[in-house]
C-alpha cells in the first residue's frame, strides 16, 4: 500500500471546499436595517430615488443608501432609529402609490450578493408571527350550491314548468313540486343542462322533489378554487399591512400558512387577515311601520330581508335584490366626510358595478338606500369526540342615506367609526375571502426572543465545537487534529448548503448542527480505533491506514443511511421547524461522510501516505 | 496474502453481565410502561391545543398575584410559572371554548402589564387549535412507526433476519424508555421531544450497526469459537468507538442543555437519555437478542458465495 491520492481527488476536495467557504462567507457580514417600498402596481416610479432622497434629507436623515432590488427600492440606514423614523418619513410622503414595509437586509458587499446570500431565519430565531389557518371549504361549497336557488328559478320558468320553491338544505338544494309528472319533467331538463349536479328525485309524505347536490368533481373545484383565491387575498391583504418578505402558501387540503417576518401586533395582523368584512348596497322597502309589524308578527313582505340598524338595533326591511357588492369595488380608501366630519369610506367601482349602480339610482331618486356590512366568523367546538364548526354571521346595516343624485362609480359611504373605516377599505381593497378562514395555530416570536435564541444557539454550537475538538486533539494527536480540520470544514459546508436552499434555519436546526457536530466525528473515531487495531495486530503502517479506512467505510455507511432514515421521515411528517431539524441533521450526515472520510483520507495520504513509517501519531 | 496476527482478547467479559442486564432492561422497561401508563406525558400545547404566553418582567415576578390577577379576568384555569429564570413567566390556557383570536393575546397583555410589576414585554405567544393538536399527536405517533419500519426493512436487506429482530428489539427498548422518562419526571413533551426521539432512533441504531457490523466480519472470520464468544470479542473490539462516539455526542449535548435556552432544554433532555439508553441497548438488547434468537455462522454465509469459500478452506 502506498497511501496516494491522484491530484484530481486533491483538485475536486478544494473545489468542494472553496465553493463551500464562498457560500458561507456572506453570513458573516450581519444585516443593515432599511426600509422597503415596493410599488402597489408593480412598476415602480422613474422618478422615486430622486423623491424618497429629497423627502429624507428633509426630514434631517442623511446617512443613509438607496438600492433598486428585484423591482422594488430599499433604503439602508445606518441604525435603527434611523430606520423608524426614515420609514415614518417615507409612509407620509410615498404611500398613496407604494406599500412601505421595515425590513433587514444582508449587508453583503455588491460583488458577493450576485454569487451567494446568507441563511434564512426562520420566525423563532428574527422574530415575527406565523398563522395556520383553515379555509372553511364546506361553506364555500354552500355558497356555491346556494346560486342554483336562483338559476333554478330562472331556468324552469323558462322551460314553463312550475314549481313550489327551491331551498337550501344540509345537503344540497332541495326543489319542491306539486306532482311527479312536474318533477320528471323539471328532473330531465336540469340533468341536461347541469353537468355539475348530481340529482336525485325523492318522495316524502306526497310530496314531491328534487334534491340538487354538487358532484365530487364540482365539489373539488370548489374547494380548489376557494384556496386558490384565499390565498390571493391574503397576499394582498398582507401586502397592504407592509410587511417585508411574507410568506402566504397553502399547506395540506384547506389549510394557508403565513408568515409575517418582524411583525409584532398581531392583534392587527389577526384583525385583517382573518376578516371577512364586506358590503352590500340594498333599496330599502316600505316605511319604519312596516319594518316593526314585519320583526314583530315575524311576516316578511315577498322579496325582502329584515336586518337592523347597527346605531340602535331598530328593524329595517331591504330589498333581496343586491345593487352593488363588495366584489365590484375596484378601489377604496379611508377619510372624513366633509360634510358631516364623521368618518367614510371612499368607494370607487368597476364597470359593471358602476352601470348597474347608475341605473338603479337613476329610477330611485329621492329614495332611500341602505349600506350592510357583512362579517363572517368561524370557530371550531368540540362536541363529543368531533370537531364542529361554528359559524356567525353578522349583517348589520351601518347607514342609511337618501339618494339624491344619479350615483356611478365614485361615491362614499358613512357609519362606522375611523379605525373600521380603516379596515373595510383596505379589505375591500385586497379583495374577499371566498371562504371564511379560522386561525388554528399562532406562533409568535418577538425579536428580543430571536435574537436571544440566536445568541444562545451560536454558544451551543461554539461550546460544544470545542469541547468536540479538544477531545479529539487530545485522544488521537495528530489525526486528531486531521479529524479536528475535517469537522471545521464541515460546519462551514453544512452552512454553505444552508445558504444555498430555499430554507431558513430554526432553533430546531441550530440544535440538529450541534448534534451532528456530535456525531460527524464517529465517522473518524471508527476509523481511527480501526487503524490503531490494525497497528496493535502487527500491520505496516501504511496497511494500517489502508484497511482502516477500506474496513470502516461499509460500517459508516450503514450506520449513516439508517440515522437518514429517521431524517427523511422527520422530514416528510414534520411542520415547520421539526422540518429544519430534520433539514440540517440530513445535510450533516452527508457532508460529514464528506469530509470524515474523503477529507482526512486526502490529508493522512498527504501527510504519511508513501512513507516508510514505524509508528503513527495516533 | 500475508497471514494476519489476530488479537482475539476478551479485556471484558461483557455478555458475561447479559443475565443481568436483561432484568436491569425489563426493569426499566416495566416501570416506563407503568408511568406512562399510569401517570401519563406532560404533552405540550403543540400536541394538547391551548395558549402559551411568554412575558418577561423587568424585576423578579410574583407569581402569586399574577395568577389572581389572571384569574379575576376570566382565565381561572390558567398555569402559571417562571420560564427559566425569575423575570421570565409562562402562562399556559387550556383549548376552551371563545379561546381563539386575538382575544387571549390582548387579555392576558392588559392583565400582566396592569399588574403594577413594572413594564412587561410579551416575548411567544403560542396557539394552536385542538384539531391541530389531535393532527399532530396522531402523525408523531405514525412518524415513529413508519421510521421504524423503513429501518427493518434496511437492516433486513443489509444483514439478516434475526439481526432485524434484535435492532428492533433494541429501538423499541430506547424508545420506551426515552417516553417513560419524560412520564415519570413530568418533563413538558412536546414537539421538539418528539423530533429528538426520531433522532435517538436514528442514533441509537448508528450504534447497533457498529457492533453488527463487527459480529458479521468475525463470524466469518473467526471459525473456532462459538456464537457467545464471537460476539464479546466483536463487542470488545468495537468497544473503545462506542463509549467515545456517545462521549463527544453527550459532550455537545450538555453544552445545549446548559446553553441553549430553556425552551431547546427538554429536546436535549431526550437526546441525552436516549443516547445512554442507546448506548447500552446496542450491546445489551441488541446483541443479546439475536444471541438468544439462536444466531449461527450458517446465517451470516452468503449462499452465493459457496463458490469462492472453497478455495478459502485450508
Amino acid at each position: 500500500m502506498i497511501n496516494k491520492y491522484p491530484l484530481w481527488k486533491y483538485l475536486l476536495l478544494a473545489l468542494v471546499v472553496g465553493a463551500g467557504c464562498l457560500f458561507a462567507l456572506p453570513n458573516l457580514f450581519g444585516d443593515d436595517p432599511a426600509v422597503q417600498i415596493s410599488p402597489r402596481n408593480g412598476v415602480l416610479a422613474t422618478d422615486i430615488e430622486q423623491n424618497l432622497r429629497s423627502t429624507l434629507e428633509e426630514g434631517g436623515i442623511t446617512n443613509f443608501s438607496l438600492r433598486e432590488d428585484d423591482g422594488r427600492m430599499l433604503v439602508l440606514f445606518a441604525n435603527g432609529d434611523d430606520q423608524l423614523k426614515g420609514r415614518d418619513l417615507i409612509q407620509q410622503n410615498h404611500s398613496n402609490r407604494n406599500t412601505v414595509a421595515l425590513n433587514l437586509v444582508p449587508a453583503t458587499p455588491a460583488w458577493l450578493r450576485s454569487i451567494a446570500k446568507p441563511m434564512g431565519l426562520g420566525l423563532d430565531l428574527r422574530g415575527g408571527v406565523h398563522f395556520l389557518m383553515e379555509v372553511d371549504v364546506a361553506s364555500a361549497i354552500k355558497q356555491a350550491e346556494a346560486k342554483y336557488i336562483d338559476d333554478f328559478r330562472t331556468f324552469l320558468r323558462g322551460r314553463d314548468i312550475r314549481y313550489r320553491g327551491a331551498r337550501q338544505t344540509d345537503n344540497g338544494v332541495r326543489v319542491r313540486f306539486d306532482d311527479a309528472e312536474k318533477r320528471d319533467a323539471a328532473l330531465a331538463a336540469i340533468r341536461s343542462e347541469y353537468i355539475d349536479l348530481e340529482l336525485a328525485s325523492v318522495d316524502e309524505d306526497a310530496e314531491f322533489f328534487i334534491d340538487a347536490r354538487l358532484t365530487e368533481i364540482a365539489r373539488e373545484n370548489e374547494r380548489r378554487s376557494a384556496l386558490d383565491q384565499n390565498i390571493i387575498t391574503l397576499r394582498n391583504r398582507v401586502n397592504e399591512l407592509g410587511v417585508a418578505e411574507p410568506i402566504v402558501q397553502q399547506q395540506g387540503r384547506e389549510r394557508i400558512v403565513v408568515q409575517l417576518p418582524g411583525v409584532q401586533d398581531t392583534t392587527i395582523a389577526k384583525e385583517i387577515l382573518g376578516a371577512t368584512a364586506t358590503l352590500e348596497y340594498r333599496m330599502v322597502h316600505g316605511t319604519s311601520t312596516d319594518w316593526y309589524a314585519a320583526r314583530d308578527t315575524g311576516r316578511i313582505p315577498a322579496n325582502t330581508k329584515l336586518y337592523t340598524l347597527r346605531e340602535d338595533g331598530s328593524p329595517i326591511l331591504l330589498q333581496r335584490r343586491v345593487i352593488v357588492t363588495g366584489d365590484q369595488i375596484k378601489d377604496a380608501s379611508s377619510g372624513i366626510d366633509t360634510q358631516s366630519g364623521s368618518p367614510a369610506v371612499f368607494i370607487n367601482l368597476d364597470g359593471a358595478g358602476a352601470k348597474r349602480m347608475q341605473d338603479v339610482s337613476s329610477e330611485n331618486i329621492g329614495n332611500p338606500m341602505a349600506v350592510v356590512f357583512i362579517e363572517t366568523q368561524v370557530t371550531t367546538v368540540k362536541k363529543g369526540d368531533e370537531y364542529e364548526k361554528k359559524r356567525t354571521r353578522v349583517e348589520e346595516v351601518i347607514n342609511v342615506a337618501t339618494i339624491r343624485d344619479v350615483l356611478s362609480h365614485r361615491f362614499q359611504t358613512t357609519g362606522l367609526d375611523t379605525g373600521e373605516a380603516r379596515n373595510l377599505s383596505l379589505l375591500l381593497r385586497a379583495g374577499a375571502l371566498k371562504a371564511p378562514v379560522e386561525i388554528v395555530e399562532e406562533r409568535t416570536v418577538g425579536p428580543s426572543l430571536g435574537q436571544e435564541n440566536i445568541d444562545r444557539g451560536k454558544m451551543s454550537v461554539l461550546i460544544g465545537l470545542a469541547l468536540v475538538l479538544i477531545f479529539m486533539a487530545v485522544y488521537y494527536k495528530a489525526f486528531g487534529v486531521i479529524a479536528d480540520l475535517a469537522l471545521v470544514t464541515n460546519l462551514v459546508l453544512i452552512v454553505a448548503l444552508l445558504s444555498m436552499l430555499p430554507t431558513s434555519l430554526t432553533l430546531p436546526g441550530i440544535a440538529g448542527i450541534v448534534l451532528t457536530v456530535g456525531m460527524a466525528v464517529d465517522a473518524n473515531v471508527l476509523i481511527f480505533e480501526r487503524i490503531r487495531e490494525e497497528l496493535r495486530n502487527g500491520q505496516r503502517v501504511q496497511d494500517a491506514i489502508h484497511a482502516g479506512y477500506e474496513k470502516a467505510f461499509v460500517t459508516i455507511a450503514d450506520a449513516n443511511v439508517t440515522t437518514l432514515i429517521a431524517a427523511v421521515v422527520l422530514f416528510v411528517f414534520g411542520t415547520g421547524p421539526i422540518k429544519g431539524f430534520a433539514i440540517t441533521l440530513s445535510i450533516g450526515i452527508i457532508t460529514s461522510m464528506f469530509t470524515a472520510i474523503f477529507g482526512t483520507r486526502a490529508i493522512v495520504n498527504w501527510l504519511y501516505g508513501g512513507k516508510k513509517l514505524k509508528t503513527l501519531p495516533i | 496474502m500475508a497471514k494476519k496476527q489476530q488479537n482475539y482478547d476478551v479485556r471484558f467479559d461483557v455478555m458475561g453481565l447479559r443475565k443481568m442486564a436483561t432484568i436491569l432492561s425489563a426493569a426499566l422497561i416495566l416501570i416506563s410502561i407503568v408511568a406512562i401508563v399510569l401517570r401519563g406525558l406532560n404533552f405540550g400545547i403543540d400536541f394538547t391545543g391551548g395558549y402559551i404566553v411568554e412575558a418577561g418582567f423587568e424585576q423578579p415576578a410574583e407569581l402569586p398575584a399574577i395568577r389572581e390577577a389572571l384569574a379575576s379576568n376570566g382565565f381561572e384555569d390558567a398555569i402559571v410559572q417562571h420560564f427559566g429564570t425569575t423575570t421570565e413567566v409562562l402562562v399556559r390556557l387550556a383549548p376552551a371554548e371563545g379561546l381563539t383570536g386575538a382575544k387571549v393575546n390582548t387579555d392576558v397583555d392588559r392583565v400582566l402589564a396592569g399588574l403594577g410589576q413594572g413594564d412587561v414585554t410579551m416575548r411567544r405567544v403560542e396557539f394552536v387549535g385542538p384539531q391541530v393538536g389531535e393532527e399532530l399527536r396522531e402523525q408523531g405517533g405514525l412518524a415513529v412507526l413508519i421510521a421504524l419500519f423503513f429501518i427493518v426493512i434496511y437492516i433486513w436487506l443489509r444483514f439478516e433476519k434475526k439481526f432485524s429482530v434484535g435492532a428492533v428489539a433494541a429501538l423499541v427498548h430506547d424508545v420506551v424508555i426515552t417516553v417513560g422518562f419524560f412520564a415519570i419526571t413530568q418533563i413538558n413533551f412536546d414537539l421538539s421531544v418528539l423530533a429528538a426521539i426520531l433522532a435517538v432512533i436514528g442514533y441509537s441504531l448508528n450504534d447497533t450497526i457498529v457492533v453488527f457490523d463487527r459480529i458479521r466480519e468475525n463470524f466469518t472470520e473467526i471459525r473456532k469459537k462459538a456464537p457467545l464468544e464471537v460476539m464479546n470479542i466483536s463487542i470488545n473490539q468495537t468497544l473503545s468507538r462506542t463509549i467515545i462516539t456517545s462521549l463527544t455526542t453527550l459532550l455537545v449535548l450538555s453544552a445545549l442543555f446548559l446553553l441553549g435556552g430553556e425552551s431547546i432544554r427538554s429536546f436535549a433532555i431526550a437526546l441525552i437519555i436516549g443516547v445512554i439508553v442507546g448506548t447500552y441497548s446496542s450491546i445489551y438488547v441488541a446483541s443479546n437478542a439475536v444471541l438468544s434468537l439462536g444466531l449461527t455462522r450458517e446465517d451470516m454465509l452468503p449462499v452465493e458465495k459457496e463458490g469462492t469459500e472453497l478455495d478459502d478452506i485450508p
